[in-house]
């Protein structure tokens, strides 16, 4: 009896899963929003990627062709067993094929690995790690907007050219911190520059003076900080109050997003440099989907660049639904057909798809404005530097994935 | 000082009897779960967490230890078996044992420091070393830090058992939690179990009836963290990842109150715990911090008034040990 | 060797904070025999306290170092009259969870409406004399450049643990206290309504608590989770150095800043775990604390 019922069950899945033929014409999509809406990286995703994905599903006009679109959303809290565990159930109970956002790297890279084995869609816009399209690509995934590889390789190199040719880390002390330390003292020292040391501090201090002491001893003209979230804003702040940067040498963040810079205020984080590969204030499409995005937003926040990619990642995975014709539910066909096609939209304008599941498009250095250089609320960036597209991300002949044909 | 919890009633032929009665009933309906379209991973995550609650309840219901870092043997078992199975390709039974052996070394370390002190500096001790071990995680390379380890294989239990077929998996976790069940249970009926009881009671006087405490609470941690470390060896299958949330405080504190809603020193109580809170984990998700929030609530209210636990409180009723 | 007296500053400016909140976790246990687990959701409701005063009232920071620990203080003696009394008499251990869910509720709400990332304060800059600008900016002591605000943290933090330390150690109030630790009922024929005495000590720890939390504000952004992670340290300082005595909690809570402050510059990878390790240490070679008594 249990046997037979689990194998009904089975079937069942198997139906659904591979029954293209059966299914063409099927134009049912459910989209699953994993983000962390209370947490840490609340304001980076949150409710406001669940607005983008709206927004998304609103634009594409795909409910006048006859598709039936549905959007939900859940918190993942940062725990990759919750992730799996809301993502195990949105795929078995609620058929849902695409999911959204997954920020955080440890749950992005659990939910990784549930979305190959049940062969639906993910468009990561929110996780750091560029192992998503290096050692553990998938045919399932796309990282849409930004990696470590990338931040390192921009703000470095930029930096470097600059002027800003030594270098002093603050590193996080667990394994992604030392990635981001490795990646850019590679990428420095490669375009000239010099590494004089680094400090491991550990995840989650809240104080950071004897650490800052020891950067402002080493005289380096750069300290580039290879940590996140709280650890980054509180590096900043305590920067700012042993002179760090009215001494002369210069902040870099190696993972900070526009929500970092509007929590510190200006006041603070004047001078600050970092990559980023969406801004608000870029040009006028952005600003008119910002502008209708934040008129949205419970708090009338801008969007980040997570946020921003699920809305341009959406669009164009609609597109590729379209070419097909209806929605097929095999996951992997969806993501090779987005692959095949070019992207372009008014966010991150026109890029394309590597076969490891990278989305290409160009990267940003931004240095962050003085109080009196800013006109008004969320008027935070200056554009320093672009790195164009094809040069921004790590280059396949580097690349460990094996969708990758050598 | 009152005692910490009601079960007074001495163990007497009948008692074990109508005890064995509702153990033999849960097993049935545990065992009809795969037929009734409940979703499986649920009541597996549920079961792992049941048994994780009643190895800490042996602890504070019957030894009086409050132990607020019992994810310290969740978390670790998990990571040492995960490793285990992913790194030197174990078979999963080995990797069973790797987990469980790494937690039981654990807890006699642990255990020999923490029971140095009693009452509620044994708590803040074992919160203490839990915390220790959770940035000694977060640092070491095997673990792969806020990453975790993922994509573990589940493997062929004994060479033969297919572990990636929802359904065995169900019946082989239920196996596990079953059997630690019954081996804490008979713990607590025994000699042992009726010693850590009077140490419970008045530790002054076993100890002047000639008991070396000490070794009875040790002994009593000791194989509380060894059968933790095993519901955390079981997850690491069902939930195929191993991550720092296994060894946060938070999950210290939620085992505490797994513990506490269903009924400190009561057998069953931390089953019924368990599947309530994991539930509400489950069906609140939405609902983010407010999750945090209900369960504050529901630790004020069962400490104010509701300090029997679900079970203890129906036990009460009816004059039962349950 | 000049970084290392940097270090040593540096690590003082910790000690002042587990010094605070450990002086109050003693007072709380010296009177009311619980631990306090909401201590560290009290201390961040002291730094959101400040915030709010100067946000929405535009009270500054002098003014919120006085209302902030007398609000969470009163806030904490109404938890004390609601919840905390009608524990006395049983295991010590309800305490413990009682006040672990009050955390877990604090926390959780402020999660919800203030989210994890931090809410700026700035660092007050009046009054304006002898040629400070309040407590911003730092001097340069040739050795390091130290940040006014630090310096005073440290100093303002000694005066109000040897203030605490005074007032139950030598005077009238402090010795009924003491004696109505030892034996509540005697006191209690003497005519002092002990039961109020536990509720306005209560209010004294937690307000210790806040005020330390009203210190750190301008330091750490103010965060719902600041306090969480501290309080597992505190908690450790406290096994150290034991609860028995007022003195021996705020030496432990210095020296482990110290000591913590040389370990982030001789081996940083180990400056959360030295406490910790410490801990062990000490109760490996004497388990009742450097200055405890039996329990």
């Amino acid at each position: 009896m249990k046997q037979q019922l689990s194998a009904l069950l089975l079937g069942t899945a198997l139906a659904l899963g591979s029954g293209t033929a059966a299914f063409a014409q099927d134009k049912n999509v459910k989209i699953g929003v994993l983000t962390d809406n209370s947490g840490l990286y609340s304001d980076l995703g949150g409710a406001g990627s669940t607005l983008a994905a709206q927004m998304a599903v609103e634009d594409s006009g795909l409910a006048a062709k006859g598709w039936k679109v549905d959007v939900i959303s859940a918190d993942h809290q940062n725990k990759p067993d919750i992730a799996t565990n809301i993502g195990r159930q949105w795929i078995d109970v609620e058929k849902v094929d695409i999911f959204m956002d997954v920020l955080n790297s440890g749950v992005a890279l659990a939910t990784n690995n549930l979305v190959k084995e049940k062969n639906v869609v993910m468009i990561n816009t929110g996780a750091a790690t560029s192992d998503l399209t290096n050692a553990q690509c998938s045919p399932n995934t796309i990282h849409w907007v930004y990696d470590t590889y990338m931040l390192a390789n921009s703000t470095g190199q930029a930096l470097v050219k600059a002027g800003g040719n030594t270098w002093y880390f603050l590193t996080a002390d667990y394994a992604f911190g030392h990635a981001l330390e490795r990646d850019t003292s590679a990428v420095v020292t490669k375009a000239g520059g010099k590494v004089i040391g680094a400090v491991r501090h550990p995840l989650n201090t809240a104080d950071f003076s004897s650490f800052l002491l020891q950067a402002q001893a080493s005289k380096a003209k750069i300290i580039g900080m290879s940590n996140a979230g709280g650890d980054t804003t509180n590096t900043i702040k305590q920067a700012s109050e042993f002179g760090i940067v009215a001494g002369g040498q210069k902040l870099a963040g190696l993972l900070l997003f526009i929500t970092d810079v509007h929590s510190l205020g200006l006041k603070v984080a004047q001078g600050l440099n970092f990559t980023e590969t969406f801004y608000w204030d870029l040009n006028d499409d952005t600003r008119a989907f910002s502008k209708r995005f934040s008129e949205r937003m419970k708090n009338k926040a801008m969007p980040s660049m997570v946020q921003a990619g699920v809305y341009s990642g959406l669009l164009h995975y609609f597109k590729a639904l379209e070419a097909m014709g209806g929605n097929p539910h095999d996951g992997a066909k969806v993501v090779a057909k987005m692959k095949e096609m070019p992207t372009d939209d008014k966010l991150f304008g026109k890029g394309t798809i590597r076969a490891d599941g990278r989305k290409l498009h160009p990267a940003y250095l931004f240095e962050v404005k003085k109080p009196e250089e800013s006109k008004g609320p969320w008027d935070y960036y200056k554009l320093v530097g672009t790195t164009p597209a094809d040069q921004a991300f790590r280059p396949l002949s580097e690349s460990a994935c094996a969708l990758v044909k050598k | 000082m009152s005692a910490l919890t009601d079960d007074t009633l001495p163990a007497n032929p009948r008692a074990m009897r109508e005890e064995m009665i509702v153990f033999a009933a849960m097993a049935v309906l545990l065992a009809a779960v795969p037929l009734s379209g409940i979703y499986p991973f649920f009541v597996m995550q549920a079961l792992c967490f049941a048994l994780l609650a009643c190895a800490f309840n042996l602890l504070i219901g019957y030894g009086g230890l409050l132990s607020f870092g019992h994810a310290m043997f969740l978390g670790s078992a998990g990571y040492f078996t995960a490793h285990a199975l992913k790194e030197w390709h174990l078979a999963p039974e080995l990797a069973i044992i790797v987990g469980v052996a790494g937690a039981a070394v654990l807890a006699v370390i642990t255990g020999y420091i923490s029971i140095r002190r009693q009452g509620i500096y044994f708590s803040m001790i074992t919160l203490a070393l839990s915390q220790l071990l959770y940035f000694i995680y977060l640092q070491a390379p095997f673990t792969h830090g806020e990453d975790g380890i993922q994509g573990i294989p589940q493997g062929y239990l004994f060479g033969f058992i297919n572990l990636s077929r929802p359904t065995v998996l169900y019946y082989v976790v239920l196996a596990g939690f079953l059997g630690g069940f019954l081996l804490i249970y008979r713990t607590i009926n025994s000699p042992f179990g009726e010693v850590l009881k009077s140490i419970r009671e008045n530790e002054q006087r076993a100890i002047s009836l000639g008991y070396k405490t000490d070794q009875y609470k040790l002994l009593a941690f000791i194989l509380s963290g060894t059968l933790a470390g095993f519901a955390g060896s079981l997850k690491v299958f069902v939930a195929q990842n191993a991550s720092l949330t296994d060894v946060h405080w938070t999950m210290s504190g939620e085992i505490v109150l797994m513990t506490l809603v269903g009924g400190l020193g009561t057998i069953f109580g931390p089953v019924v715990g368990a599947f309530i809170i994991i539930a509400m984990q489950q069906y609140l998700a939405g609902f983010g911090q407010w999750v945090l929030v209900i369960q504050g609530v529901i630790f004020v209210a069962c400490v104010l008034a509701f300090r029997r636990g679900i079970v203890g409180e129906i036990a009460h009723y009816f004059r039962r040990s349950l | 060797m000049q970084a290392l007296y940097a270090q040593l500053l540096v690590g003082l400016i910790n000690g002042s904070f587990y010094a605070l909140l450990s002086l109050g976790l003693a007072v709380i246990f010296g009177m009311l025999n619980i631990i306090n687990f909401a201590h560290g959701a009290l201390y961040m409701m002291g730094a959101f306290c400040a915030y709010f005063l100067l946000d929405l009232a535009g009270i500054g920071y002098w003014w919120a170092l006085i209302i902030a620990p007398i609000a969470v203080g009163i806030f904490g003696m109404i938890l004390e009259r609601t919840m905390l009394q009608w524990l006395s008499g049983l295991d010590h251990l309800y305490g413990l969870l009682l006040t672990f869910g009050i955390a877990l509720i604090v926390q959780g709400i402020f999660q919800n409406y203030f989210g994890s990332s931090g809410l700026p304060y700035a660092i007050p800059d009046y009054p304006k004399i002898f040629g400070f600008n309040g407590l911003q900016g730092g001097m340069n002591l040739g050795f390091m450049f130290l940040p006014i605000y630090r310096g005073w943290v440290v100093v303002f933090s000694l005066v109000v643990c040897l203030a605490t330390w005074y007032l139950i150690e030598k005077t009238q109030l402090g010795a009924y206290l003491r004696a109505a630790t030892e034996n509540p009922t005697l006191v209690r024929a003497f005519g002092i309504n002990v039961p109020r005495m536990i509720t306005l000590t209560y209010g004294l720890g937690v307000g210790l608590a806040a005020l330390a939390g009203v210190l750190s504000a301008p330091i750490n952004q103010v965060r719902p989770l600041m306090g969480a992670d501290l309080i597992i340290v505190v908690f450790a300082v406290v096994v150290i150095g034991g609860m028995g005595s007022i003195m021996g909690s705020i030496i432990t809570g210095f020296a482990l800043g110290v000591i913590e402050g040389l370990t982030k510059y001789f081996y940083p990878e180990a400056s959360n775990t030295v406490v910790f390790v410490l801990m062990v240490l000490v109760l490996l070679v004497k388990p009742t604390g450097l200055t405890g008594r039996a329990a």
